[in-house]
């Protein structure tokens, strides 16, 4: 899995760390997201994809 | 087979959360416009200002979209639901079964004859090509769309009156003391505020006010709400009032569910029935109507959250607005901050002014059950 972001689409929820903190942070001064790892461990994987499903920016893309 | 009944940010979601959870059946996804999946919250700021190209709202990309393993029926709005035999009847003359029926059909704009409003991509092309003449514009209502056009207009060098029967914009959803801020926010770029009087209607010479004024216009802007999309179901059987009314597991009948804008559900932890207007409720909910479909039995208990993103200012909300504010970061002065809304000892509601990050942090503070006016189910919030 390979994620990227988007951070000019990003609108600063923080819903994907909500649901994977050690895969994505916002940064503190305009909450914008953070990729902490853009090749996380397979048991990972379904919350990332959760993540970018319901991003309300749709800011994250998942490649296999 | 699902059927879901909706292309846009809800509906998609649900079929994305269906095939991650291993649903390998037959997905058809049935939408009113021609367009495939976008988002609406870009139409009112980046669409409408022209800073993003119209294919960029797109929710997803080809790849993607292939990779869902669904069918796109497109521009054929849904006229007629047969809850027994759960078969959606087209505008074109089609008949789709399904085992599972999903409605994601949204919400249409209420709107006066003749004006515009903004809620799909077309709209939002279309009152972008009249904002770019420099009329003199007003926009109706008082709410987050409202506002969000008001701002991108005025940032686009348009001449700007924002009208509306609140005492300063957003009201409702902020409090007095944040949208006394966003008053002034608006007021010092210069949008005319022309708030504490309800519109009457619209004619040749401009907008009337309750006080029977009137304010002259070469562009109207309709902004004051939406209702359900649910005048295709009036013969159903399935009860509707104000959405569709669903259990705590967002269902509406037997192999019926109801997702985002237009459902309105049971919320267990505040003992009553919810709708919520606003972009994360599509795909939360989505996540749980896909899960209880395959069989969670889960009931949805969200807190709600919106966000608007108005000249300089960001502003987040999470949970809702109560009687009592307290500033837990930053400063008003700065106008960067955090401020949690209380009821009684309860934190009910967190708001974040260019401090997305930290507001989100303050979220779980929340107390679950805070029966209080949803800020986020207000109209028009993204």
């Amino acid at each position: 899995m390979k994620i990227t972001v988007d951070q000019d689409k990003c609108c600063g929820a923080g819903t994907c760390v909500l649901l994977a903190p050690d895969v994505f942070d916002q940064r503190d001064e305009d909450g914008i997201v953070v990729l902490l790892d853009a090749e996380p461990p397979a048991e990972l994987h379904s919350l990332v994809q959760e993540a970018a499903s319901v991003c309300p920016a749709a800011a994250i893309s998942v490649s296999s | 087979m699902t059927l879901i009944v909706g292309a846009s940010a809800a509906g998609l979601a649900t079929a994305e959360a269906l095939r991650r959870k291993g649903y390998t059946g037959r997905l058809t996804i049935l939408g009113a416009e021609p367009h495939l999946p976008y988002d609406r919250p870009p139409l009112s700021k980046q669409v409408l200002s022209g800073t993003w190209e119209p294919g960029k709202a797109q929710l997803r990309s080809p790849e993607a979209l292939g990779a869902l393993d669904a069918e796109f029926v497109l521009g054929d709005p849904a006229v007629h639901l047969d809850v027994a035999e759960r078969a959606v009847h087209t505008a074109s003359g089609r008949v789709l079964k399904a085992e599972n029926v999903v409605l994601a059909a949204g919400l249409h704009p209420r709107t006066l004859p003749g004006q515009r409003t903004l809620r799909t991509l077309d709209e939002a092309l279309a009152l972008r090509s009249d904002l770019l003449k420099r009329k003199r514009t007003i926009v109706v209502g008082d709410g987050v769309l409202g506002a969000e056009i008001a701002a991108t207009a005025r940032q686009m060098g348009v001449a700007v009156t924002l009208t509306g029967p609140q005492q300063a914009p957003m009201a409702l959803q902020l409090g007095p003391v944040v949208a006394e801020l966003l008053a002034e926010l608006h007021t010092s770029q210069g949008v005319d505020l022309r708030l504490g009087a309800a519109v009457t209607g619209v004619d040749d010479h401009g907008v009337l006010l309750e006080t029977g004024e009137v304010l002259p216009a070469d562009l109207v802007v309709v902004a004051f709400g939406s209702v359900p999309a649910t005048e295709w179901l009036q013969d159903s059987g399935l009860v509707l009032g104000n959405g569709v009314v669903c259990d705590s597991r967002c269902r509406a009948a037997d192999g019926i569910w109801a997702v985002g804008d237009v459902a309105r559900w049971h919320h267990e932890t505040l003992g009553r029935l919810v709708r919520l207007e606003n972009r994360t409720n599509a795909t939360e909910q989505a996540v749980a109507v896909a899960g209880n479909i395959l069989g969670a039995d889960q009931p949805y208990t969200p807190v709600p959250y919106f966000w608007t993103d108005q000249f300089d200012a960001k502003i987040h909300v999470h949970g809702f607005v109560g009687p009592e504010t307290s500033v837990v970061e930053g400063s008003l002065a700065e106008r960067r901050f955090v401020v949690r809304y209380h009821r009684g000892g309860e934190v009910v509601g967190v708001l974040g002014w260019n401090m997305p990050k930290q507001a989100r942090q303050h979220r779980q503070q929340i107390t679950p059950r805070c029966p209080a006016t949803a800020a986020a189910s207000t109209p028009g919030a993204a």
